[in-house]
């Protein structure tokens, strides 16, 4: 019997089978925040055990709430960045050099195909679009990550997911996974890892494989992996080019993490990526999904384009282009924050900074906050939001607040119309 | 090993979500013992008042994909500071049962169709639930009623349990 694209990774990263059907893998990477990480590190420091598994493969980054927003965040940020610098930690990204731990970590070429990920972070799924296996975990998993180097996973079963088709112009990843956690529901994929395939995933650049594996945790799933092909490669090029004598022999080292043609999934959807129009959230589950055409007219107060979801230079580029010339509803505010440095400075040289200020919006520095309601575009009670982030959890944005989720065009439709809107770039 | 007995918080509705376990503005503590307060606040469930109906209790009842969300284990902790360290469901969102048994709690899971009795026999009346894991049983009683429910549980979780958590666990092991 074949095996899927994670039972490839598992079987070459255990070290233990602690029980039936749980393996204990060997990371590759441990990734770390400033929520998540300080209990973690406190733990330590209390057992006597303030120490590392291995310096070079762990990165961490201050961006859940950036600049510090107060004393106690403050303090976040600080035990971080002493434990980073005691630890010897390298890849830590401070004030002016961070970004949304999800946008900037790929950036910087930390995941390769076939690499074991954890993070403190449910939205860690989406390095799996680089063809790794990547998991949000708690503290105390992570705990052991830094301390050890291990994690305990249950064998997963996978979902394949195979995409045909191509997309209608104004249709974009984001419109596909919503779909997607629609078919599936917010407990479909539960304990599973979800293989995305199909020659719409493969005509998809690595910014919307992001967008699309980073949305696998709200269908419940543990990972959601794109296979590694041409554009993986390309991506990682700068990275991996001194490891390879070509970019051939890079993707022929990378397939062997691809699965076998006889795998065996538990679940095999199809999907026609032609007949998908935008979609968008309404209440509070991410499974909630109904069309922006039956959600036209929907009034919002507030637009936010960002996050680890979509917050990416593509993601701008598509909202720009909706926005050129043209301002804002006067009853809305909108806020966008650039993922990262680098996709910031992209898009100031490339105009895009300035389509959004002359619309009307509010540009921040990278950074998490207005997702998860903790800074940088807080709602207040009975205020409504159309955004590009990942949850529309009651209270998620700010406590009585409702979010509709939506692509980044739509979003930019949505500000300019105050009120939910398909972006013109979709012809129905 | 953890107290995995008491009275018992009926939360009749799937799909609970971390945020509404502990909300994000809340994870700038860096304490447990702070989070105590903010148990449950961001909730919709009709009837329930986490000021009055949490303080007590040692065990929830609650129905599928309890926990789904954000991997905040402020969430179990929550729990735990307000004395609550079993949770019994029909399923769980795949991190938040992880984080349970590696800070050495319960996330029990029960059949639908058990959850729905559990649900029509003793919701509303004051019930205690006792898991007992060497024999791998649920007991529940309100006085008038008695019921027992096998459950299934891997054991490397229940190790978990045994052994206070998953960090101590590793250091011994790996």
């Amino acid at each position: 019997m074949g095996k899927t694209a994670a039972q490839k990774i598992f079987d070459a990263h255990r070290i233990d089978t602690p029980a039936p059907g749980v393996s204990v893998l060997k990371l590759d990477r441990v990734f770390c925040h400033e929520i998540t990480t300080p209990i973690a590190i406190n733990d330590l420091i209390a057992r006597g055990k303030d120490r590392v598994f291995d310096c070079s493969c762990i990165k961490a980054v201050i961006d859940h709430v950036t600049p510090a927003k107060d004393s106690k965040t403050a303090e976040q940020g600080k035990t971080l960045r002493d434990w980073a610098h005691r630890q010897n930690i390298k890849d830590f990204f401070d004030i002016g050099r961070n970004g949304v731990c999800h946008a900037i970590f790929p950036e910087k070429g930390f995941v390769r195909p076939g690499f074991t990920v954890i993070m403190g972070d449910s939205h860690t799924c989406t390095h799996g679009a680089f063809g790794a296996f990547a998991a949000g975990v708690g503290t105390t998993d992570l705990e052991v990550g830094i301390l050890k180097g291990v994690v305990s996973m249950r064998e997963p079963e996978t979902i394949r997911i195979n995409v045909n088709g191509d997309l209608r112009e104004g249709v974009y990843a984001k419109d596909l996974i919503l779909t997607i956690i629609k078919t599936l529901t917010v407990n479909g994929a539960t304990d599973k890892v979800i293989e995305f395939a199909g020659s719409t995933i493969s005509a998809m650049d690595m910014d919307s494989r992001m967008t699309l594996s980073n949305m696998a945790i709200e269908a419940g799933a543990t990972c959601g992996i794109c296979l590694p092909d041409e554009k993986t490669v390309d991506y990682l090029w700068e990275f991996i080019s001194g490891e390879f004598e070509s970019k051939e022999a890079a993707l022929a080292e990378y397939s062997k993490w691809l699965p076998d043609a006889d795998a065996e999934y538990v679940k095999v959807l199809e999907i026609n990526a032609a007949e998908l129009e935008p979609v968008v959230t309404f209440n509070y589950k991410p499974d909630q999904v109904k069309t922006v055409r039956e959600m036209t007219g929907t009034k919002v107060d507030q637009v936010y384009i960002g996050s680890c979801t979509n917050g990416r230079i593509n993601d701008l580029r598509a909202a720009a282009e909706v926005l050129k010339g043209k301002k804002i509803s006067p009853n809305v505010r909108a806020i966008v924050s650039p993922a990262t440095p680098k996709i910031f400075s992209q898009a100031l040289a490339e105009g895009l900074i300035q389509i959004f200020m002359d619309a009307g919006f509010c540009v921040t520095n990278p950074t998490c906050g207005a997702c998860l309601g903790m800074s940088n575009g807080v709602l207040a009670n009975g205020e409504v939001c159309a955004s590009t982030t990942n949850r529309n959890f009651n209270g998620r944005m700010g406590k009585g607040g409702m979010v509709h989720l939506m692509s980044p065009a739509t979003a930019a439709a949505t500000a300019i119309a105050g009120e939910i809107a398909n972006s013109p770039l979709f012809k129905g | 090993m953890k107290n995995l007995q008491g009275k018992v918080l009926f939360l009749d509705r799937s799909d609970i979500n971390t945020d509404e376990i502990i909300p994000a503005k809340y994870l700038t503590e860096s304490t447990k013992i702070a989070l105590k307060p903010y148990c449950l606040e961001d909730l919709i469930l009709e009837g329930f008042d986490p000021k009055k109906d949490i303080d007590g209790k040692s065990v929830i009842v609650t129905r599928a994909n309890f926990g789904c969300g954000s991997s905040r284990e402020h969430a179990p902790w929550v729990l735990e500071c307000n004395g609550i360290n079993l949770v019994v469901a029909e399923n769980f969102a795949r991190i938040f049962r992880q984080n349970m048994f590696n800070c050495g709690m319960a996330a029990i899971s029960l059949s639908s169709a058990e959850i729905d009795e559990i649900f029509k026999t003793f919701s509303g009346s004051e019930t205690d639930c006792c898991a007992d894991i060497e024999a791998k049983t649920l007991t529940f009683s309100n006085g008038k009623d008695t019921k027992v429910y096998p459950f299934e549980a891997s054991a490397f979780d229940l190790e978990l349990v045994r052994a206070g958590g998953w960090v101590d666990y590793a250091d011994q092991k790996y």
